[in-house]
């Protein structure tokens, strides 16, 4: 199944295109932040024909069966991509039979794929979508849900079209705790959460070496599952990202100096005193996924929080992506972004911050992330200023598809927006 | 002011009692309320102050009112004028603020800052008591630490009022105190002046969760019967106080803390914040508050407030949203974008709150989101009518609307004046003044306070390359 899985992922970057919707959609006359090469196109069009973008720019000709939206004094952006959510994997977190986030028991952990979990349906996505979310990564544990280890699983990343080839990547990134959450779920001290992800590391290097001894009962045996092991292999390969949740300046250095020993590809996550170490940071070429709202010393792992996070992370070259991780108000990452850049932060760095760069941090940016020729047709017409408070997403397509702008909550909105009716309410659908 | 006629009263029966009563009589003594529990009292003493006039700045009054290229004159802690053409006085600071935006000092009416502290560990952590159901005895204020720094960066948001509540695991939570969001040693150096206190109730899945494996309420039944017995023990308290001060007996009551809460809250002295998600819920607890003869000044979170806006116009209960929060537990399941501007539309007394640390730094941009949702269909809601949100309706709901809560000639000069337009993402408190007096301002770290706690706990500026 796993290789399946990895067969998805790998087989999706190269024939989602043809899969989506049969449709040529085009979307005129709108100020372009394509994040791209051709930076911000004025009175632009994009052309997507059957989920992907085909043409962009000034003087591009639209066929005559194309979809035109018009998008005359509004703003084009590349679709919105949340590096770190839940979607899919939990409904109502208060509700612990429709949480699959994460998971207490001792069976699996770096194994535990959410992509098994995912509801492309959950009311989640239908609401977030329409306010411009178009990609998210799935991370396992991303909230409050602890899981069992440190190591709390494999990422996935989706987009938010709903039923259909929603799996962009499976297995896009390893997740694993340190610092204070890794401590308290390893025994007490970090310290141990460090130990027991380089001893992770170090066994699935040795199972790989020594795989058909081992399956003889000619090795040692292994603390970790065997799917465990085979989880961990691209992650030691450099080719799956291990995503680390980490706040504390001193433990992002124990983060970097793990991804020398290793030859890891790291990000890190949370982050909250990442800009104490930005210069370190930057040369080991690390991103940083952060949420700009913090700014209080919430715990003693994160003292050093502050609103210029990301401004000056991004002024020490460090790549770095947007999301507090909420998932139900994903679509408030325009919000954060904007208040970067009230914070110092350069307003298309915060764009990309929400487009772009999670693309790259997660390996996909050659597919998604900016509204370039041959990329997925991911893009959203906005009323205004995508990072204000009063714009909104006016039309949203997700791999060439139009999206329908209602959701479960619209609905509701429609339902009570007049509590004066003849019938009762329960009767207005 | 229902209080202060009630001591009159009462201080007129004791001087009655005193001429024509006997010596050895032993002394009566006051009913205990809410006001009158001394030394539980306010110590606040506003900063200096000086003669200030802003200039050309658009004002938002806290009242509807928008005024272009306006004024404000504040002197002695007051707002004097506030106008298209208001003169200074010749000792008055001018500040020019072309291009900047005036509005009443945010209120929130819903904060746990100080009781629920940052650092967030489990030694700060003050605002629930979980010993048991009603816990109504407790008072928020006993635990407010002052050295919180969230009330810094609630601050620099704009926040010159708020409620500090009791969280919401019990039936009955505690009592809730309303401070002035100012720098002090103690909680009693920010309480605020003749502001009445609070009772925290709470609905819904909160205290049957937290109860349901502690001997009950298991059920939102039982969360019912819960308030409902607790009345009716309150009504009866009441009414031993009420004959002993009318004269019947000598001998006092014997005090009950908890039932001392509850009185206040009978004898209007004490105003009901009521945690409560679900519609229907709502209305219940409105049947509740009839059956016992209280109001509920206001429903707090209501993510539902929306399906049944009319009832609270008619109830003349506010309702404290968030503008997006939704989904985290069944109660929340339902809530919408517009939830506030719907409210707003019947009518009722719609509210901005946090319930966060995080969000009380930015409420003006939670108003803005729920103001341009409801735009998205058409609502046509003003910034000037949308900021009646944040400051005059939660100050109705914490009952000190007479005294802040809008730029209006007479009352405490709580202002804010923002470097752009408050609904903007971009946009910062650059000055924010309590009582007249600056308290924080954007561009001089003289007047950026900062908590005990935070200072020097991490020495970042040696550290940074």
């Amino acid at each position: 199944m796993k290789r399946f899985m990895q067969w998805m992922s790998f087989s999706c970057l190269v024939l989602c295109a043809n899969l989506s919707v049969a449709q040529t959609i085009a979307v005129t006359g709108g100020k372009l932040l394509t994040q791209g090469g051709a930076g911000v196109i004025e009175n632009g069009t994009v052309l997507m024909r059957d989920g992907r973008i085909v043409a962009v720019g000034q003087h591009v000709q639209v066929p005559a069966d194309a979809l035109i939206i018009d998008a005359t004094g509004k703003i084009v952006t590349p679709g919105l991509f949340d590096a770190y959510s839940e979607f899919g994997v939990t409904e109502v977190s208060g509700v612990d039979a429709t949480v699959d986030a994460g998971q207490s028991g001792e069976r699996f952990s770096a194994s535990f794929d959410v992509s098994y979990a995912i509801n492309p349906r959950s009311t989640l996505i239908g609401v977030n979508r329409i306010e411009g979310i178009t990609r998210a990564a799935v991370v396992p544990g991303a909230s409050w849900a602890m899981p069992g280890s440190i190591f709390s699983g494999q990422a996935a990343v989706i987009d938010l079209a709903g039923p259909g080839k929603w799996l962009t990547r499976s297995a896009a990134a390893m997740f694993v705790h340190l610092g204070e959450s890794g401590s308290g779920l390893s025994g007490g001290s970090r310290v141990n959460a460090m130990l027991v992800l380089r001893d992770g590391l170090e066994e699935a290097r040795d199972y790989a070496g020594h795989s058909h001894n081992w399956e003889q009962g000619a090795h040692r045996e292994f603390t970790l599952k065997r799917k465990d092991l085979d989880a961990l292999q691209p992650v030691l390969r450099g080719e799956t990202l291990l995503l680390v949740a980490v706040e504390r300046a001193s433990d992002i250095t124990q983060a970097l100096q793990l991804k020398k020993d290793f030859g890891l590809k790291l990000a890190i996550v949370g982050g909250a005193e990442a800009w104490v170490v930005a210069a370190d940071l930057a040369a080991a070429n690390v991103p940083v996924i952060l949420d700009p709202q913090r700014n209080l010393p919430s715990g003693f792992d994160s003292l050093g929080s502050t609103l210029e996070n990301a401004a000056r992370l991004q002024k020490a070259g460090v790549l770095i992506a947007i999301s507090d991780g909420g998932t139900y108000n994903a679509r408030n990452i325009t919000q954060y972004a904007g208040l970067a850049v009230a914070n110092g932060l350069p307003y298309e760095a915060a764009l990309r911050a929400i487009t772009l760069n999670p693309a790259r941090i997660y390996g996909v940016n050659t597919d998604l992330g900016s509204l370039e020729v041959g990329k997925a047709a991911d893009l959203v017409v906005w009323s205004g200023d995508p990072l204000e408070l009063t714009s909104f997403a006016d039309q949203v397509i997700i791999r060439g598809k139009n999206i329908p702008m209602v959701s479960r909550a619209t609905r509701l909105r429609d339902r009570y927006m007049n509590l004066d009716e003849p019938m009762p309410l329960g009767y207005k659908k | 002011m229902q209080q202060r006629q009630k001591i009159s009263l009462f201080l007129a029966a004791v001087t009655l009692l005193a001429a024509c009563g006997s010596e050895d009589k032993p002394p009566r003594v006051p009913t205990p309320s809410a006001i009158g529990d001394t030394p539980y009292t306010s110590t606040y003493k506003a900063m200096p102050t000086q003669v200030t006039l802003i200039r050309n700045a658009t004002v938002l009054t806290g009242e509807g009112a928008r005024i272009d290229g306006g004024s404000v004159l504040m002197a002695d802690g007051k707002i004097l004028a506030v106008g298209a053409q208001v003169e200074a006085p010749a000792d008055a600071l001018v500040i020019e603020a072309g291009g900047k935006w005036v509005t009443p000092g945010i209120i929130d009416n819903h904060s746990h800052l100080g009781v629920y502290a940052s650092p967030g560990v489990v030694a700060t952590s003050d605002g629930n008591e979980i010993s048991g159901a009603n816990t109504a005895e407790v008072w928020a204020e006993h635990a407010v630490w002052p050295q919180d720094q969230g009330f810094n960066t609630a601050r620099a948001g704009g926040v010159t009022v708020l409620q500090v509540l009791p969280g919401s695991a019990n039936l009955f939570g505690g009592r809730g105190v309303t401070l002035k969001n100012v720098p002090s040693r103690t909680m009693e150096g920010m309480k605020f002046p003749g502001a009445p206190q609070g009772l925290k109730m709470a609905c819904g899945e909160n205290p049957k969760r937290v109860y349901g494996e502690k001997g009950g309420p298991y059920s939102r039944m039982g969360n019912v019967a819960g308030y409902r017995k607790a009345w009716v023990k309150a009504a009866a308290y009441k009414q031993k106080w009420d004959d002993y001060e009318d004269g019947k007996g000598d001998t006092p009551p014997e005090r009950d803390l908890q039932l001392d809460t509850l009185m206040g809250v009978l004898n209007g002295e004490i105003l009901v914040h009521n945690h409560c998600y679900r519609a229907d819920e709502m209305v219940v607890m409105l049947d509740v508050a009839k059956e016992f003869g209280y109001k509920i000044a206001s429903f707090h979170h209501a993510v539902e407030a929306y399906k049944i806006a009319d009832v609270l116009a008619e109830s003349g209960t506010c309702a404290a949203m968030w503008a997006d929060w939704w989904g985290f537990k069944m109660e929340a399941f339902d809530g919408i974008r517009e939830n506030i501007a719907l409210v707003d539309k019947a009518g009722a007394c719609a509210i901005v709150h946090s319930d966060s640390e995080v969000g009380i730094q930015r409420l003006n941009q939670e108003a803005a989101k729920a103001m341009g949702a409801a735009n998205r269909v058409g609502m046509g809601i003003t910034p000037e009518h949308a900021w009646t949100w944040l400051s005059l309706n939660p100050a109705r709901s914490l009952g000190i609307a007479e005294l802040t809560g809008s730029l209006v000639p007479g009352k405490n000069a709580d202002l804010v004046l923002w470097n752009g337009n408050p609904f903007s993402v971009y946009s910062k408190a650059e000055k924010v003044y309590v009582d007249g007096a600056l308290v924080y301002d954007l561009n001089d770290p003289a007047y950026q306070a900062e908590s005990d706690f935070v200072l020097g706990s991490l020495d970042l500026e040696g550290d940074t390359q």
